[in-house]
């Protein structure tokens, strides 16, 4: 149960989003599904951040905008601040963005190049109708010192700042009206690193001033570690574990951490040749036809029948500590190796199942 | 120059010369907004064999340093100057057909996005194929049991199948093995890679790695792979040249990049970035400020508006805001444009570089 009373911002239950694949023709039929997102459950206190960890394609940024009813979900439940959202009605939905706010990875197309920096700060106080003691303006100059503008540059336009600055005007807009939550989707990402870092800082600093909780989307794990109190790692629309930071990068049980986290390397010469490391076979299998059972099975060094046959539920091994695994393992035997073909196959499988989709935009 | 013959206007081989050396190389476009210097004054070399990373922010002249050496910038507008030599010849002066009967066969390039050098249109073996008979005399047998070969090679599961297919009916990771299957098929020499596994997922990345790395122990090739990814320069590179606005700022064995370096960019970068291998700090140390705009390139130190250490150069070192800094060697195959005395940089290499491991 959630409780806006008790600090929990964000309860999410079995959060499903598909994506209908139509035929192309005189009349479109549904012949298909992306099961983009496929029964997530997520939470998330005030003043906390959640990191929400996977490669491309597992359904992140799905699952983030699903949650703001940017996306609308296909089934399960939104509960932001103790209210139940998944049904609200745009213009109460509006109202609900006051709580919630999202900040983009691509700080470029996420601002309007014809409004002023001022102009796009201020937006969220026109949208809301609220009016600032002090005024909009001054609102807007404070909130642009804040996040470390030059509250003098007001008037000028987006292509005028550089990556980083652009970014700290979409943080400006989104704390404006002093969020709950919010949904920040690889808001790093496409930032120098040093750049990178200063956006991080002001991150942490806005959420120990204000107890802002965030979902924290990236796919990098070391800036998801440097942000996260806890860590939730997808998988092909699935969450396949979760834990607190601390746990997920030092012991996680679930193949895919063990897989995800030996495969980035460390910028450190002698460390990195002393690491064992698992080189994952083939990539990310179809969310159109997701395999049966685990859906890290076809990658997995893990991997029985059982695997096949039956969907691992999301366990909670230890306290706080939750993985979808039939056979989660704490040290992964040395040097693993899956043998390419038949996954890859698979993968070609699923490509070739997807077929209808092209085959059906073709005229004849 | 020493051991170099002038024959008919352009130098012959110099057993002198390393296999790659790129000498005061400097690209500038005409713009409407201004001149962008891309590149200053940019000075490697390189052994056979051996792995350059080239490292730096987005705008540094990582790309344009090797589209120069690839010989793509005339095509694309830009003034090139300065020599690069490759095992003995001097590229800038040759004509463009020249140049291209080098590309693809002594010297090839892969990219971020395999999609600007796949085409769409055509399927996967055609295009081996069409990049074998270019350079060789070859039949088109031959060629496309060689293409087949290669694809083979570089880890393309059911390759017989999957030579018909197009570019797009295959993943990220076999687009990108393709591409390098494509690089290679006449076994270049050197090979430029352009953040090649920058879009790719870390899996994916890791095999991609994991397979320039092989390809290059077999066939003996000659890497510079440019990336921002200090995680991804600490797994490949023999050397590291770090770039900071359009100029090397410092250049390194890779642990001495990491354990010793001077130059107040290189250590605010390894300042910056969160790592893996660590727990989570409560705050990062950034390089304050942005790098500044090509077109305005500051007359002194290119990296003095946003360096710590500037007030600290004694006055007979120079100034940082108006004197221009060499690169110079400091140590062992170490060179760093900075004005800072050598013992200054020794020292705050030391503070920063400890405290980054905990020892501060
Ligand atoms: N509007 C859409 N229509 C159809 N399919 C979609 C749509 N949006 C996303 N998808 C598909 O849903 C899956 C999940 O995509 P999503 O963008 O959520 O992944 P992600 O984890 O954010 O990946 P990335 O790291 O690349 O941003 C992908 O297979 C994607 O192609
Ligand atoms: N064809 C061109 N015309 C004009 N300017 C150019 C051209 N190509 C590159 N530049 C400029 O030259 C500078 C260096 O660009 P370059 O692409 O080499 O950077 P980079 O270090 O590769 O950056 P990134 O990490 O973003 O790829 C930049 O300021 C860029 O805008
Ligand atoms: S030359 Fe001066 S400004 Fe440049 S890095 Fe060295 S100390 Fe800093
Ligand atoms: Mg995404
Ligand atoms: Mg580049």
């Amino acid at each position: 149960m959630s409780d806006g009373a008790n600090g929990q911002i964000l309860n999410v239950t079995d959060l499903h989003t598909y994506f209908p694949i139509k035929s192309r023709g005189l009349i479109p039929r549904t012949i298909g599904q992306v099961k983009a997102v496929d029964g997530i459950d997520l939470a998330l206190a005030s003043s906390e951040t959640l990191g929400l960890v996977g490669e491309s394609g597992s359904g992140k940024t799905t699952a983030a905008r699903s949650i703001l009813r940017l996306v609308e979900p296909t089934s399960g439940q939104i509960e932001l601040d103790g209210q139940d959202i998944t049904h609200l009605n745009s213009s109460a939905m509006v109202k609900v963005r006051r709580k919630a706010q999202m900040i983009f990875q691509d700080p470029y197309t996420a601002l309007n190049p014809r409004h002023t920096v001022g102009g796009i700060i201020a937006a969220p106080f026109r949208v809301q109708k609220v009016e600032p003691p002090g005024g909009v303006r001054a609102a807007v100059m404070e909130l642009m010192e804040r996040v470390g503008l030059n509250p003098e540059h007001f008037n000028r336009y987006p292509n005028e700042f550089s990556g980083g600055q652009r970014q700290r005007i979409g943080i400006a807009r989104a704390i404006a009206l002093r969020p709950r939550l919010i949904v920040c989707d690889e808001p790093v990402s496409a930032l120098d690193v040093s750049i990178q870092a200063q956006i991080l800082n002001l991150l942490k600093d806005l959420q120990r001033e204000f107890g802002i909780a965030y979902l924290f989307v990236a796919h990098d794990l070391s800036v998801v570690r440097q942000v996260s109190h806890r860590v939730a790692v997808m998988y092909l629309g699935h969450i396949v574990e979760t834990a607190s930071q601390e746990v997920i990068y030092a012991a996680p049980l679930h193949p895919y951490t063990h897989s995800l986290l030996s495969a980035i390397p460390i910028p450190d010469p002698a460390q990195q040749k002393k690491r064992n490391r698992i080189l994952l076979q083939g990539d990310l299998p179809s969310p159109i036809n997701p395999p049966s059972g685990c859906v890290f099975r076809t990658r997995c060094f893990q991997a029985q029948e059982k695997c096949a046959a039956e969907i691992p539920p999301l366990v909670e091994l230890e306290p706080g500590h939750k993985v979808a695994c039939h056979f989660p393992i704490a040290k992964p035997p040395e040097s693993v190796v899956v043998s390419t073909t038949e996954e890859d196959e698979a993968v070609m499988a699923a490509r070739r199942d997807s077929g209808p989709v092209d085959s059906g935009a073709m005229p004849h | 120059m020493i051991g170099v013959e002038e024959v008919e206007g352009r130098a012959q081989h110099s057993p002198e010369r390393p296999f790659l050396s790129v000498e005061n190389l400097a690209v500038q476009f005409k713009t409407e907004d201004g001149i962008v210097q891309a590149v200053d004054g940019v000075s490697f070399s390189l052994e056979r064999g051996k792995t350059l990373a080239i490292v730096g922010e987005s705008g540094s002249g990582k790309s344009v340093t090797a589209q120069a050496v690839m010989g793509l910038v005339k095509a694309m507008g830009g003034i090139v100057s300065g020599e690069i030599w490759l095992d003995g010849q001097e590229l800038n002066g040759l004509s463009p057909a020249e140049v291209q009967a080098l590309r693809g066969a002594e010297m090839a390039m892969i990219f971020q996005d395999p999609m600007s050098s796949l085409h769409p249109f055509y399927r996967i073996g055609d295009q081996i194929v069409e990049a074998i008979m270019a350079h060789r005399k070859v039949g088109k047998g031959a060629a496309r049991k060689e293409a087949l070969e290669m694809l083979k090679h570089v880890g393309i599961p059911a390759a017989e199948r999957r030579i018909d297919a197009f570019p797009h009916q295959l993943s990220g990771g076999m687009r990108q093995r393709v591409m390098i299957a494509m690089a290679l098929i006449n076994s270049p020499q050197l090979l430029i890679a352009d953040e090649p596994t920058t879009a790719l997922d870390v899996t994916v990345q890791a095999q991609i790695l994991e397979l320039i790395r092989r390809l290059q122990g077999e066939f003996g090739t000659t890497v510079i792979m440019i990336t921002h990814d200090l995680g991804v320069v600490a797994d490949v590179a023999d050397d590291v040249a770090v770039m900071y606005a359009a100029r090397i700022v410092e250049q390194a064995p890779t642990s001495e990049t990491y354990y010793h370096a001077q130059m107040p960019y290189t250590l605010g970068l390894l300042a910056s970035i969160p790592r893996m291998d660590r727990g989570q700090q409560d705050r990062l140390d950034p390089i304050p400020g942005n790098p500044p705009s090509p077109i305005h390139l500051p007359p002194g130190c290119v990296f003095q508006p946003r360096c710590k250490y500037w007030e600290q150069v004694p006055e007979s070192a120079g100034h940082c805001k108006t004197d221009r800094p060499e690169l110079l060697a400091s140590g062992a195959g170490h060179s760093v444009r900075c004005l800072l005395p050598t013992d200054a940089r020794r020292q705050i290499s030391q503070e920063v570089l400890q405290s980054l491991r905990g020892e501060g």
